[in-house]
């Protein structure tokens, strides 16, 4: 939703909060989640907006709420009401406001040493005992700057500054941060300084109601703690869709020429296109897709890209789409190219028009309201579309493993055969139960996958580590790789043992980047031999239609397995009892565990 | 503005903050006639009022204002 995207207005937003929560209430596919909202001052509000920004994600929160300043109580003693909650997510709302004891100036280092630990003791005690009691993902603020100094500028540096004291106390936040894969930080220090301190330490609002900051800061707050939650189950976006002139660069390159282009250090308005080339370049590091889609000659476009003072370079494109095709239609092209759904993209194009046609026509697509170039970067990096929670080597290497892609469509055009094909590649698989070091992909491959996925059901990395210890569950991962690389985790299977000698698949899922590659036999292939090792002798696989999933409807009859219900939405129940020659299904891919 | 136009939009901002079309605030209402204006609603509202009139109130208004007669009575005098 439009309203809901940065720069937004708050008034708007705030007025009609019930109305747009009734709109967004309408979603199809909404995951549930249980949220858990410890507060060390008044939340209510903060939960109203957190509710909308999630729901505009695709996310619909259960939430339990502790009572006024209960969250140092809840978390330590429980209650029956949050225990039975079972949260997914424990948001700890505390601010500068609940911090007990600042240093006074007749205290020496020893002592505000000691201070500071009492102080870091008090939440790192309640974040392990959560931690020991819930399997959740714990979300905690830092702390943000007073608002005001007794010691002015001295405040930062000396050890008796309360601006002082937090900054080291949020630097131990940050160390637990850094050692639990399960816990983030929710940077109210930066939100706030980004709002403006004085403006959000209103004194009012704490007096009147024990909001910790103004009512107005407070959707910037939710929308900061929406972006952690997305992230954490899967709804970043994954790619660029880029317009060209005027948005990477200065001019019309086709009009103007590519000597004339603003680019580079020489001008104000070249330097800002050069930072904006380097922002978008950064985002390949994180696993971030970059895509062309221009009103232009192709010549141009890439005389364009090969600026001497542009950063970014033709090679960093997985697909450049410059044509004269409305760019609607371009998106739908990159969006099958890439085997990604356009959901996904975010499209910046300086003009107006060419957004709204696209908002127009293509569902879920972010176009970012961008409005002269030295605001660029601000707009879109304010609206969190690619929010780091769980980082993987996989993201590091993403863009590598789409440009190998386009290379195996090149060869695939060469072979009569696809048998033939396939063989050429020299596929090597390792296919396994869990291990640790996956873990992280693994969790990250079930939020992401839409379209091969069975059940869609998702896993958090708490969720993935529960199922890895338990021992009645068959747990196992496909990696691949081929003449032209290493593909990576692709692939995971779940089924749960029950009755001794049944095997139920609560999740089958492969990464699109592997279609096509009889990799889905040679899961099968090896969940049978496991099956078989634990004396399982039926195995039962599960089908829930979803709009994304329809590639795999009719997956598990193409297995071997048979269809024993169906209700009415369409959810399927398959069985496949397990032959004593049982023969393998791949005979393309060498597995190795 | 006179008092029965700052009436007027005062009706419209209740009426969005409550949801409900129906509502008709007068001299008299205060929180006992709406059925949601409970002390949490009663933050937005004023948050909700101060961004329609481009103005604030301040703490003391707000914990002795009575009734939305006087709420109208310290807008008027802040914007005229």
């Amino acid at each position: 939703m439009k309203e809901l995207e940065y720069p937004f207005n708050v008034e708007e937003i705030m007025k009609h909060k019930k109305q747009i929560r009734k709109e967004l209430l309408l979603k199809e596919n909404l995951i549930e989640k249980n949220i858990a909202i410890l507060g060390g001052s008044t939340t209510s509000e903060i939960k109203n907006m957190l509710e909308i920004f999630l729901l505009n994600y695709g996310i619909k929160p259960k939430f339990y709420e502790s009572e006024y300043n209960q969250y140092y109580e809840d978390a330590m003693f429980g209650n029956e009401e949050l225990d039975s909650f079972n949260p997914d997510i424990i948001y700890i709302h505390t601010t500068n406001r609940n911090i007990m004891n600042y240093p006074t100036l007749y205290d020496d280092e020893k002592t505000v040493k000691k201070l500071l630990d009492t102080e870091y003791k008090k939440f790192e005690k309640m974040w392990n005992n959560l931690f020991g009691k819930f399997n959740a993902t714990i979300i905690q603020n830092n702390f943000e700057y007073p608002y005001y100094r007794l010691l002015g500028n001295k405040d930062a540096s000396d050890i008796h500054g309360k601006v002082n004291f937090i900054t080291r106390l949020n630097q131990k936040f940050y160390d637990y941060a850094n050692e639990h894969k399960n816990f983030f930080i929710n940077d109210i220090n930066y939100v706030s300084s980004c709002y403006g301190l004085d403006k959000w330490a209103n004194q009012f609002y704490w007096h009147m109601y024990k909001y910790a900051m103004e009512v107005p800061a407070i959707p910037y707050l939710s929308f900061n703690i929406a972006n952690i939650i997305k992230s954490i189950y899967g709804k970043n976006k994954k790619a660029f869709v880029l317009d060209l002139d005027n948005t990477l660069w200065g001019g019309i390159v086709g009009d103007d020429g590519v000597e004339n282009l603003d680019i580079g250090p020489e001008v104000p308005n070249g330097q800002v296109y050069s930072e904006f080339q380097n922002y978008l370049k950064d985002h390949k590091s994180l696993g971030v897709i970059l895509n062309v889609n221009s009103k232009n000659e192709y010549e141009n476009a890439i005389a364009g890209l090969n600026h001497p003072s542009g950063t970014l370079r033709p090679d960093d494109f997985i697909i450049i789409k410059a044509n004269w095709n409305p760019k609607n239609i371009n998106i739908k092209d990159i969006s099958e190219e890439l085997n990604l759904g356009a959901d996904s993209f975010v499209f910046v194009d300086d003009n107006p028009a060419e957004r709204k046609i696209v908002q127009t026509y293509v569902e879920g697509i972010a176009t970012p309201e961008i409005d002269v170039p030295e605001n660029y970067i601000q707009i879109i990096d304010r609206n969190r579309y690619f929010e780091v929670t769980n980082f993987s080597e996989e993201d590091l290497k993403k863009n590598e493993l789409y440009k190998d892609n386009a290379k195996r469509s090149q060869m695939m055009a060469t072979f009569d055969n696809y048998d033939d094909y396939l063989k050429s590649l020299k596929m090597k698989a390792e296919i396994t139960s869990f291990k640790p070091i996956y873990l992280e992909r693994i969790s990250q491959l079930s939020n992401k996958s839409n379209q091969f996925n069975l059940t869609t059901k998702r896993y958090s990395l708490a969720d993935i580590e529960e199922v890895n210890e338990d021992d009645s569950y068959i747990k196992l991962y496909g990696k691949l790789e081929d003449i032209f690389g290493d593909n990576g985790v692709i692939s995971v299977v779940i089924g749960k043992i029950k009755e001794e000698d049944e095997l139920h698949i609560d999740l089958w899922i492969m990464s699109c980047r592997v279609l096509k590659r009889n990799m889905e036999f040679a899961m099968m292939d090896k969940l049978v031999e496991k099956a078989k090792e634990r004396g399982i002798k039926t195995i039962y696989g599960y089908y829930y239609p979803t709009f994304k999933n329809k590639m795999v409807k009719d997956f598990y009859q193409t297995q071997g397995f048979e269809e024993i219900s169906c209700d009415d939405d369409g959810n399927k129940i398959y069985q496949f009892k397990i032959d004593e020659n049982y023969k393998n299904k791949n005979n393309v891919i060498e597995v190795n565990e | 503005m006179s008092r029965e136009e700052v009436f007027e939009r005062l009706n419209k901002v209740f009426q969005d903050i409550f949801d409900d079309d129906s509502i008709v605030v007068n001299e008299e209402t205060t929180s006992a006639d709406i059925e949601d204006w409970d002390s949490l609603e009663h933050i937005n509202l004023v948050v909700a009022i101060e961004q329609e009139f481009n103005m604030k109130f301040n703490m003391n208004e707000v914990t002795t204002m009575k009734n939305v007669g006087e709420m109208v009575s310290i807008i008027l005098s802040r914007i005229n």
